[in-house]
């Protein structure tokens, strides 16, 4: 039995639970029903699933000695865990219909990616933080952000809708649920100033290690990692002084965050740390 | 010789059972009010009472020593509201026990209201049961029946989709600003036009909470007479770019037979106000909004048709939920009648009979 309760097992347990609100949720709009009965099952399923995915990445952590994003599998888990967490704790402040919705579905989606993917977890970094907890606290900080932008991309998706379906005239549905384009808009500049200002904490923490040991640090990941935080900043300073708004604003923040995730592939690849097999 | 069960009834009419003429005659005031009830009072065999009188509907509900009490009920409505005996046969409808709880959860839950799924009837009956109970009229059956009443609206409203979307052109509008704007309280309105239909949509905005209102007219005496009734401020055609730049919400309605917003004129007030969004609402015929403004981002374009098709969407809705609500309303009604039984049991006097 104990040999069971692996953390695969536990992050498998998580995702399905995670699909299992998506569902959930799906049923209750499709009976055009946003009560407390509903949410209540959907937040108890999530809930589950990230009580099964902090075990699975805790198991992960105490056996690699350290914070589990030595690979892209650890990574979209970490991305996936971070936006739950962003959920349950900024979420209520938020207080956005439908957001737990599309967190379901969005932390179901990359966790059950990561876990359809063996490959992703084929080898990890060895010892890819170097027993140094400041570099530890950059590529934790700098992940978290991740999952701060893609709540921002799943706020900015829920943005486009609500704006599509006001275009259109279509107010049914799932469109009657949604939030007001304001709110909206609002969420979405809070999300994307904190997403923000976390990246530049994280390359903050990286720029006090990596000025002391330049080559260190690959050359390509450091220009990856700096050509995202700098397009997020760009972002962010367009959208303050409405030069970028609306649906423009909502595409950018979307196709961004996609290829911010699909650039963790190519930065994880580029550390200089030798890779070890993983046996599972 | 059987004696009779005391029974649970309704007695009254409806816009569902009476025309308006007799409906007029029906409706009564506060004093017919009290004299009905003082009637009922002394109708011998009436245990409890409660009188639900609404402007669509006049009904007595209560519980009688025998069904054949009923006549001296109808009598003494006849006598209160001038109607012959013929018109209150004519439209009065008269059911019993579960029935008559069924009808009251149907009644509560807004289903038999002219507009399906209106909310406000449901305030009535609470103020209806409120007034017996202060009265004195009810006893412990109807105290019951009125207490699950309030619990199965409560539900339908909850767990159905039948009180939503509004169906008036002005509420639509109201809800769509809702959509785009959330809290209405800091947003500006401006009303182009000091027409009825303007000032109607005004009144709506205003009952949602719209933070200032702004009323343009050609003639600027009119518009300061209309934001005057508004609580607002006027400003003439002339100040319609400075206006329009700063308003969040427009509703036009004037008669003017050309175009009053152009997609350039919005284009330039769009640019005043970089990622704000702007609702214009036309509701003038001929149009007095450009339609092709509401290609530009941010912009949402609503005319009459679009609010009057989304109305009928929405009452098409709430009527296609009916079904659903009163299969609910049913389970209720059955779980609630074995707790009534017994108090209207022969030979029950009424009082609790455990």
């Amino acid at each position: 039995m104990s040999s069971l309760f692996t953390d695969r097992f536990c992050l498998w347990l998580g995702a399905l639970l995670y699909l299992a609100g998506f569902a959930s949720g799906c049923l209750a709009l499709i009976r055009k029903s946003q009560t407390g009965g509903g949410r209540t099952i959907l937040n108890t399923l999530l809930a589950g699933g990230f009580f099964f995915q902090v075990t699975g990445l805790y198991i992960r952590g105490m056996a690699t000695g350290g914070c589990p994003l030595g690979n892209p599998f650890e990574l979209f888990q970490f991305v996936a865990w971070s936006a739950m967490v962003l959920y349950f704790v900024v979420g209520p402040a938020f207080r956005v219909s439908l957001l737990g919705l599309f967190t379901a579905g969005y932390a179901a989606g990359l966790a059950l990616l990561s876990l359809l993917i063996p490959e992703w977890d084929a080898v990890r970094g060895q010892k890819i933080f170097g027993n140094n907890p400041w570099i530890e606290l950059h590529a934790a900080l700098a992940v978290f952000s991740y999952g701060v932008f893609g709540i921002l991309a799943l706020t900015s998706f829920m943005h486009l809708l609500q704006n599509w379906s006001l275009k259109n005239k279509r107010l049914d549905g799932l469109f009657w649920f949604l939030p007001s384009v304001v709110q909206l808009d609002q969420i979405n500049r809070r999300l994307l100033l904190a997403g923000v200002t976390l990246l530049t904490i994280a390359l903050g923490v990286g720029a006090r290690y990596w000025v002391t040991a330049p080559d260190s640090v690959n050359v390509a990941k450091l220009l990856i990692t700096v050509g995202v935080w700098f397009t997020y900043l760009l972002v962010l300073v367009l959208r303050w002084r409405g030069r970028l708004v609306s649906t423009r604003f909502t595409w950018t923040c979307i196709v961004l965050f996609l290829a911010a995730m699909m650039s963790l592939g190519p930065v994880n690849a580029n550390r200089h740390r030798p890779s070890i097999p993983l046996v599972h | 010789m059987e004696t009779p069960a005391p029974a649970l009834f309704l007695l009254g009419a409806s816009h569902h059972t009476a025309p308006l003429a007799v409906r007029e005659k029906l409706s009564l005031d506060a004093a017919r009010v009290t004299a009905l009830a003082e009637r009922l009072r002394q109708v011998s065999g009436v245990r409890e009472f409660a009188l639900l009188n609404t402007c669509n509907r006049v009904e007595i509900y209560g519980v009688a020593a025998e069904t054949g009490v009923l006549t001296g009920l109808r009598r003494a409505l006849g006598d209160i509201t001038g109607c012959t005996p013929e018109e209150i046969d004519a439209v009065c409808r008269q059911q019993h026990n579960h029935e008559a709880i069924a009808h009251l959860f149907e009644v509560a839950a807004g289903l038999d209201s002219q507009i399906v799924g209106e909310a406000e009837i449901l305030g009535q009956v609470k103020d209806a049961y409120a007034a017996a109970q202060e009265h004195r009229w009810t006893g412990p059956v109807l105290n019951r029946v009125f207490q699950k009443t309030f619990q199965a609206a409560k539900h339908i409203r909850s767990s159905t989709a039948i009180g939503q979307g509004q169906i008036s052109v002005a509420s639509v509008a109201v809800d769509l600003a809702g959509k785009i704007f959330g809290d209405l309280a800091p947003t500006r309105v401006l009303v182009v036009g000091a027409g009825d239909i303007g000032l109607k949509t005004v009144q709506a905005f205003q009952s949602r909470g719209a933070g200032s209102i702004t009323v343009a007219s050609r003639t600027l005496a009119k518009a300061e007479e209309a934001a005057a009734v508004a609580g607002g401020w006027a400003a003439s055609m002339a100040e319609l770019p400075e206006v329009l730049a700063t308003a969040d919400i427009v509703a036009s309605s004037t008669s003017s037979p050309g175009l009053i917003i152009t997609r350039d004129l919005t284009t330039t007030a769009m640019k005043h106000r970089p990622g704000r969004p702007l609702f214009l609402i036309d509701l003038a015929l001929p149009r007095d909004i450009e339609p092709t403004a509401a290609t530009l981002p941010n912009v949402y374009l609503y005319n009459l048709d679009d609010l009057a098709r989304i109305a009928e969407d929405n009452l098409a809705h709430r009527q296609a939920e009916v079904a659903k609500c009163r299969a609910i309303l049913a389970e209720r009604t059955a779980a609630l009648w074995p707790q009534i039984a017994p108090y209207l049991s022969a030979g029950s006097n009424g009082r609790d009979p455990v």
